[in-house]
């Protein structure tokens, strides 16, 4: 069980890291896809042993929302946006790449630091939680497009979720349940304001997105 | 009861979701809106019983918080069916590039609205820490599409801003609660469930150090919603380019709601022994936002911006007035009442002025006063209320806070406090008396609209009632909800 989990988690690190250096937008929702369906997996072996339909459920949930609906969503409307399709990051992949590195080490060193109460299911879940949280942000922050702001705030949801579901024990279902069920209403809601953006500016670069500000230069 | 108020605008959201008819609808919202406040008053006088194992129930806090959302509903509801019967439909120009744009469709409209209440009310009865944070992300998805009712690129750039930053800010704040659920975990050999009050009971075995950590993310993650500076950037877009009525909610209803979050951790810190730590993070967070908000409402060049980072500073005051602690408490949930009222009246004004003048440039607007008397009245009185000037109520709110801090010896932030709310009261003066005086080409037309006038001139006669006058009621009610928070 511990390599399955072991496993899990440093191929988790890997796609985190994986989106920073990706330059088409289809490969990156590929590479979140991924990542959602890992984090089934991770829900599945997190319920150490007892395959209760609990963890099955869930499971099925999130891999059916972030496997599969979230990446099929923003496939067509990044289809339907017809307008380039790379990324065009404002932090070149290079020094991406070396900043993902740099907060994979701030991880390690982090969670080496922070005393637990109780002992997490693997050793390399805190610092991976955190790994994918901060490379979501850093998405948010460095990237040009829209939908690419829309990936980073998945990949920060699945970095917060693994840190709960290996430190966290007895959520109830209906709260799991409705933070799921946010999650994917506010993608959808997303979705369906990055359709408009595209059919009003034909583009969907959030950079260009500056006409609202107190003072003119 | 609890039930009630969370089934009856789901449920007419439903409805009015379908319903084709404009009149029926717009009958629905408003009689939805009463029936909430009625609700809402019964449990003044009945306690409602808890549902669902204790998650959801109604404390003092709770009560307060859930009694201002009610009352500008109500207010709000009656504004917007005269508001939605003016607005034309179909293809018009846009008044500042002179695009063409439409409106949203009113069904999508109306049931968003009403399913932000329940949101809205989900957050003031949840005691269930993750049920608060599904609650208040609920309140930002609902009422996005209501900021991107006019379909033009502006508010949609609102909208988006809107979304991506509350949306980032509260995903912090999930990570807030899973960092209080481990600080609960170990709690006396057991974990603690996340309710509110399983937690009070079992502060002191609380983790120290996890439970400040939480502190700080729900800080963050709810104050980003809640516009405290420097996390505000998306406030002024927001409430500038939404319909004046939306606006009127988002800041008199929705931001006290994610206070309210950020009021729950701090019961549970208070309860640790850790309240000075919380409240000397809410001192400096108060007294950024109120400085920020002098900047910019300084020559500022647009009203509703002007009222939106008014409500900046008004959210400065509040998490100023908690953090000072004592007497300041009662002042800050005191000065939570007085400002919703007193700045959803001047949002629904400003929305009268932007229909007849077609600008929210405060150099184009001249003669208010002339070619509206009574709009133009119920501004200039609701500036003088915002900025704290007697008689009105939040003069009142606002000495408490100060004499409170004075008392305490805290001789440097009474200062500060001081200085920034003049700087407010003499940069929106000049701004707003020259837009009531001044000359004007244009003609006082037909009488203003009824719908239009009485919601707005119902809560300023409120707030004038407040500033002469507590009720016993009220007093009780705010007072508990200051207890509760040490």
């Amino acid at each position: 069980m511990d390599l399955w989990t072991d496993s899990i988690l440093v191929f988790l690190a890997l796609t985190s890291l994986l989106l920073l250096g990706s330059s088409r937008l289809f490969h990156c929702i590929r590479i979140v896809a991924f990542q959602g369906i890992l984090l089934g997996l991770l829900t599945l072996v997190a319920h150490r042993g007892a395959l209760s339909l609990r963890p099955l459920a869930l499971a099925t949930a999130i891999i059916g929302l972030k496997g599969v609906a979230f990446p099929w969503l923003l496939a067509r409307v990044l289809r339907d946006a017809e307008v380039q399709r790379e990324v065009e990051p404002l932090v070149s992949y290079t020094v991406s790449m070396l900043i993902g590195t740099l907060m994979l080490a701030l991880s390690l060193w982090l969670s080496q630091r922070l005393p637990l109460p109780t002992t997490p299911i693997a050793s390399l879940l805190v610092p991976v939680a955190l790994f994918t949280i901060l490379a979501g942000l850093f998405v948010i922050i460095s990237r040009r497009k829209a939908l690419n702001q829309v990936l980073g705030y998945l990949v920060l949801e699945n970095g917060i979720y693994t840190f709960g579901v290996g430190l966290v024990q007895g959520t109830p279902m209906v709260v799991e349940l409705g933070v799921l069920l946010d999650v994917f209403v506010a993608v959808f809601v997303m979705g369906i304001a990055l359709f408009h953006i595209n059919r009003e500016f034909d583009h969907v670069d959030a950079d260009r997105l500056v006409v609202l500000r107190d003072w003119t230069p | 009861m609890i039930a009630a108020l969370l089934l009856l605008p789901v449920l007419a959201a439903v409805i009015t979701f379908l319903l084709r008819p404009d009149a029926p609808r717009r009958v629905l919202l408003v009689a939805t809106a009463f029936g909430h406040t009625a609700i809402t008053a019964g449990t003044w006088v009945v306690q409602p019983a808890s549902v669902l194992g204790g998650w959801l129930q109604l404390d003092g806090l709770g009560r307060l918080f859930l009694s201002i959302t009610s009352a500008l509903f109500l207010a709000a509801a009656v504004y917007s069916a005269g508001y939605l019967q003016r607005e034309r439909r179909g293809a018009r120009e846009d008044f500042e590039e002179g695009l063409l744009f439409a409106n949203a469709p009113e069904p999508t409209f109306t049931s968003c609205l009403l399913l932000f209440l329940a949101a809205m009310t989900l957050v003031t009865v949840s005691h269930r820490f993750g049920l608060l944070w599904v609650a208040v992300e609920a309140t930002t998805l609902a009422s996005a599409p209501l900021i991107y009712f006019h379909r033009q690129h502006r508010s949609l750039e609102a909208t988006w801003k809107y979304l991506m930053i509350c949306s980032v800010g509260i995903a912090l704040a999930l990570l807030g609660n899973f960092f209080l659920a481990v600080a609960a975990s170990d709690a006396g050999g057991a974990p603690v469930p996340l309710v509110l009050e399983q937690l009070i009971n079992a502060a002191p075995h609380l983790h120290i150090a996890w439970l400040k950590a939480a502190f700080l993310l729900f800080l963050v993650g709810y104050g980003t919603k809640m516009g405290l500076a420097p996390l505000h950037t998306w406030l002024p877009d927001a409430h500038s380019e939404a319909p004046s009525v939306v606006s009127a909610l988002l800041s008199g209803a929705l931001l006290n709601c994610a206070f309210l979050g950020i009021l729950r951790v701090q019961q549970v810190c208070v309860a640790a022994g850790e309240g000075p730590f919380g409240q000397e993070l809410l001192v400096d967070f108060g007294l950024l936002s109120m400085a920020l908000a002098a900047v910019f409402i300084v020559g500022q060049a647009d009203y509703k911006r002007m009222l939106a980072y008014s409500s900046v500073e008004h959210m400065g005051i509040l998490t100023l007035g908690v953090g000072i602690g004592g007497t300041a408490t009662f002042g800050a949930m005191l000065h939570a009442v007085n400002h919703s009222l007193t700045k959803a009246m001047l949002f629904l004004v400003a929305g009268n002025i932007l229909a007849v003048y077609q600008s929210k440039s405060t150099s184009e607007v001249r003669g208010v006063l002339r070619v509206l008397p009574v709009s133009g009245m119920l501004w200039v009185a609701g500036l003088f209320a915002i900025t704290g000037s007697p008689p009105f109520a939040p003069f009142l709110s606002e000495l408490t806070i100060l004499k409170a801090a004075l008392d305490q010896g805290r001789n440097l932030v009474a200062i500060a406090y001081l200085v920034f709310l003049a700087l407010i009261f003499v940069g929106m003066m000049s701004i707003v008396l020259r837009m009531a005086q001044g000359v004007t080409e244009r003609q006082p037309g037909t009488p203003e609209p009824a719908l239009a006038i009485i919601p707005p001139a119902a809560l300023g006669v409120l707030v004038l009632l407040l500033g002469l006058y507590i009720p016993a009621a009220l007093q009780r009610v705010i007072e508990e909800a200051a207890r509760a928070l040490g």
